[in-house]
């Protein structure tokens, strides 16, 4: 297997063209999930998407990849609403909102497929392919809607780039200048929705989550300007699609989808040890050479919080 | 023992096992943990049978729990490194987890009975054909041996830590200066976590172990204050979740795991609702009745910041109401109804002046407004 | 603009956190070009007060104008520099960048900042004696650098009416004065400067106006006349009489 293969071969270059889509509309917006502290929003949101294919497929009996999107889209979003509402009114913390959403959706989601299942319905087979993920039965209509919508959730986020900055910043200093801080959130996850959306097929509900925070991770650690985190984080999303795509279409029997979160798993431990000004293993070493040594300046020593 | 009396008596083990841990975790904010952990384990499995060279329970266990440790020692080392996020953490090494899982099991386990859609919703449907046997003697499903097996762990760690996990749980710090190591109760809590997840697992899957972790537990503390009754509650909750969700589950001919996580779902919307103290309901009506009871107050606050002052005449009037505190017609008429017919305010013409307890309330009021 | 008005009047203002009221009957009226401090104890609403003022929080009743507005007309004429603590000093930005944020209000929607808006927040970078810092990733910059990189961001909003909450906390002596000085020529250009401000040593020596603030307001007015020990001990209850120096 050799990228030369992956794109002369038409199989191979939709899969790899699709997680590319991929890890870069997902690398990149969930550099605002991560600043935001939102990290696992994601993983709830993309678990409440799957009863809306569900429902879609159960009101259309249409098996289309935008009907079957459209409906995670809005089951996403009705979650994202639930969690807000019952973090805003109920002594229940946030963490916990997430976890109730993430599996009461997820158990409805599993219910209403296996209802689906054994209704002996010949038309239904291959919805369970969103739990998991099938990067290998992507088409090329597939990457196509893939790129749209990536497209428009990318094309809002370059419009908006100023706003969402100031919105992860400092939501209070951008209320006061008076540019909706509520709405934008709102906004911003909903672009996220797209991105889980987007993923569903290639990865699963469940591995969607890395998707979102692993690129952003690997990405804060190489630069202190959002725009660069936000192009490297797009780049090491598509590199994990690529990587992961190659890896399992080499060998029988392994699902792309775990080989996508692998190979991003090894970007996040590569940028976390080895980045430049942030890596864990300098900081190791100052520090022994701190100690080996005579104090060094305090002056350059970052300062952080109170 | 018929199939169908062993499958929802295995719900109710696991319901109850999994619920009374599940108050701790709510308390302690720690759901999206468990959450990780069960999707974590699955490599441990995978580890212990391969270590066993087949699918053996004790093995696969051992594999589990230490996988379940395993995450949250991760999650932990990368929030010390100041580099990530918790929140961010648990995103990173549980799908890592899982997916290093799902390698596993396709790369060398493809026709084994380790599926990876059995691992998220479970087989519970079947916990009624592997039995145990000891000797001759048939000693019933084996599902019910284990789950019941945790449900006393889990009782008698509860039991016996109580106080710990509730000083730790609520006063972490106070928790250390009284040598109760809060880390030690943390690793306690999450070994205790990670055996339910496996054992209920193989029985329910993993998102129907966090379901019953998380939602009859937080259902139970919409309902009570007190610990007791919310484990309790909690576990009763689950109890009946288990039962219905069996109902169900055979009315649309589904899946067992998630018709009863559909109604840990059902029971949280009731009582986010409905409850007398939590409820949206209760709340809404405390606020609009708190909201005309605060209007009133500020109103007499109002007439006693200007009382003998020069502008008095004017601060005081009841178009000044509409006109300076942003009140409409109707609501400005409803407060002045409520503070005359407590006799806090008295009418004369357009003047508005304090009766005397009128004046006593509007002190009082501006007393314990006061940090 | 009517330029008699006052910039800040705030009438009958109560304000309630869910079901708890934190400021009662609310009037304050600040006259232009004066450095105002709003003092109280803990938990007096100081904060909450400004907040109201800004529309991040709702009101339960009464008014608030700005220059004879309201808030969300007057926007463009008011600066504000929120507590330091309350944003995350690790995001991935610089110094400038952070001050560049100042010119969004007036650039409105999606709009982005021009070469001279970039100009015009070094400059005010310089205004604070950071201009040096300017490409500094902010968790490097110490708790004092950060509060002037928040001034600057202000001084960018081209306001006349500053809100600045808790200005001096958490910052080293040079930073102080150097707040101070900068304070005290916004002044002397004709805006209004209205801080929290939790220090009763140092108040009388930096402002020339104070609120003295508890859930109600006890008193206002010219420092001279305000600042009095009856004042004082009412506002905190008379339990801190024997730490206040240097009031009237």
């Amino acid at each position: 297997m050799s990228l030369f293969d992956l794109f002369s071969d038409y199989t191979l270059r939709n899969v790899a063209l699709g997680a590319m889509v991929l890890g870069i509309v997902s690398g990149i917006l969930g550099c605002f999930a991560v600043l935001r502290r939102q990290g696992l929003l994601g993983d709830a949101l993309s678990h409440a998407a799957l009863p809306g294919i569900a429902i879609a497929y159960l009101l259309t009996g249409s098996k289309a990849p935008i009907v079957l999107l459209l409906g995670a889209g809005i089951a996403g979003w009705v979650g994202t609403l639930t969690i807000n509402r019952i973090v805003r009114d109920t002594r229940i913390s946030e963490d916990s909102a997430l976890g109730i959403v993430l599996s009461v959706f997820f158990g409805v989601g599993i219910l209403l497929l296996t209802y689906i299942a054994k209704r002996n319905d010949a038309n239904q087979a291959g919805l369970d392919r969103f739990l998991f993920g099938q990067a290998a039965t992507l088409v090329a209509t597939d990457v196509l809607t893939m790129s749209i919508l990536g497209g428009l959730a990318l094309g809002c986020l370059v419009l908006l780039y100023k706003e969402f900055k100031l919105l992860a910043f400092d939501p209070a200093f951008a209320a006061s200048l008076g540019f909706a801080p509520n709405r934008l959130g709102i906004l911003l996850t909903s672009l996220i929705v797209v991105a889980i959306v987007i993923g569903l097929q290639t990865v699963g509900v469940v591995l969607m989550a890395a998707m979102l925070v692993g690129p952003a991770v690997a990405a804060r650690q190489w630069t202190h300007r959002l725009s660069v985190m936000l192009l490297l984080s797009g780049v090491f999303g598509a590199a994990a699609g690529i990587a992961g795509t190659m890896l399992s279409l080499g060998q029988q029997h392994v699902p792309t989808g775990p080989m996508i979160i692998l190979s991003l798993t090894a970007i996040v431990a590569i940028s976390l040890l080895f980045a430049p000004a942030r890596g864990l293993v300098w900081a190791k070493l100052r520090q022994s050479h701190a100690l080996n040594h005579e104090p060094r300046n305090r002056e350059a020593q970052p300062v952080k919080g109170e | 023992m018929s199939s169908t009396f062993a499958i929802i008596l295995t719900g109710i083990l696991v319901a109850a096992a999994c619920a009374s841990l599940g108050c701790f975790l709510i308390l302690r904010r720690m759901a999206m943990l468990a959450d990780a952990i069960s999707h974590a384990i699955l490599p441990g499995l995978v580890a212990g049978y391969f270590i066993a060279q087949g699918p053996s329970l004790l093995a696969g266990f051992f594999g589990a729990a230490l996988a379940g440790l395993i995450t949250v020692g991760l999650v932990e080392l990368l929030k010390n490194t100041q580099r990530v996020g918790g929140e961010s953490a648990i995103g990173i090494v549980f799908p890592a987890m899982f997916a290093l899982g799902t390698f596993l099991v396709s790369k060398y386990y493809a026709d084994v009975h380790l599926d990876a859609d059995a691992v998220l919703y479970g087989n519970i449907e079947f916990v009624g054909f592997d039995h145990w046997y000891l000797g001759e003697t048939d000693l019933g499903p084996q599902s019910l041996w284990i789950m019941g097996g945790l449900c006393l762990i889990n009782f008698i760690f509860i039991t016996v830590f109580y106080k710990e996990l509730k000083l730790a749980t609520f006063d972490a710090g106070l928790a250390a200066t009284l040598g109760f190591s809060p880390i030690l109760i943390h690793y306690g809590l999450m070994a205790v976590v990670s055996i339910t997840t496996v054992g209920a697992f193989t029985a329910v899957g993993a998102i129907l172990v966090v379901a019953l972790m998380i939602v009859p537990a937080a259902t139970a503390y919409l309902l009570t204050d007190r610990l007791p009754w919310m484990i309790g509650l909690a576990i009763g909750a689950g109890a009946i979740a288990a039962v219905l969700g069996f109902g169900l589950a055979f009315m649309l001919n589904g899946s067992v795991a998630g018709a009863i996580a559909t109604i840990t779902g059902v029971e949280f919307g009731l009582a986010l609702l409905f409850s007398p103290k939590q409820g949206l309901v209760a709340r809404a009506r405390r606020l609009a009745r708190q909201r005309i009871q605060f209007a009133a107050d500020t109103l007499l606050v109002h007439l006693l910041q200007h009382e003998g002052s020069p502008e008095a005449a004017n601060e005081s009037t009841i178009s000044h109401l509409q006109s300076e505190l942003q009140w409409n017609n109707k609501f400005a008429q409803r407060v002045l109804d409520l503070a005359q017919r407590r006799s806090l305010v008295r009418c004369q013409g357009q003047q508005l002046e304090l009766t005397t307890s009128g004046r006593e309330r509007s002190q009082q009021v501006l007393q314990l407004g006061r940090a | 603009m009517n330029t008699d008005a006052k910039p800040l009047a705030i009438h009958d203002l109560t304000v309630a956190y869910q079901d708890k009221p934190v400021l009662w009957d609310i009037d304050l009226s600040v006259p232009s070009g004066v450095l105002a401090a709003i003092v109280g104890p803990n938990g007096a609403g100081k904060s909450t007060l400004i907040k109201a003022t800004l529309g991040l929080m709702p009101i339960a009743a009464g008014t608030i104008q700005m220059f004879g507005q309201t808030y969300a007309k007057a926007r463009q004429m008011v600066g504000y520099v929120p507590q330091r603590s309350s944003v995350d000093w690790d995001f991935p930005t610089n110094a400038l960048d952070v001050v560049l944020m100042g010119t969004y209000g007036q650039l409105g929607w999606i709009k982005r900042p021009s070469k001279a808006d970039r100009e015009w927040a070094l400059h005010c970078l310089e205004q604070v004696a950071m201009a040096d810092f300017a490409q500094r990733q902010i968790s490097q910059l110490s708790g004092g650098q950060q509060q002037r990189v928040f001034l600057a961001r202000a001084l960018a909003q081209r306001a006349q009416l500053y809100l600045m909450d808790e200005p001096f906390v958490g910052v080293d002596a040079v930073t102080e004065r150097a707040i101070i000085s900068l304070l005290q020529q916004l002044r002397s250009d004709g805006k209004t400067v209205i801080c929290v401000h939790h220090d009763l040593d140092s108040a009388p020596e930096y402002f020339d106006w104070v609120a003295l603030l508890n859930v109600r307001m006890i008193a206002a007015g010219p420092m001279k006349t305000t600042w009095t020990p009856e004042n004082i001990s009412q506002t905190y209850g008379g339990r801190t009489q024997n730490l206040i120096r240097g009031a009237a």
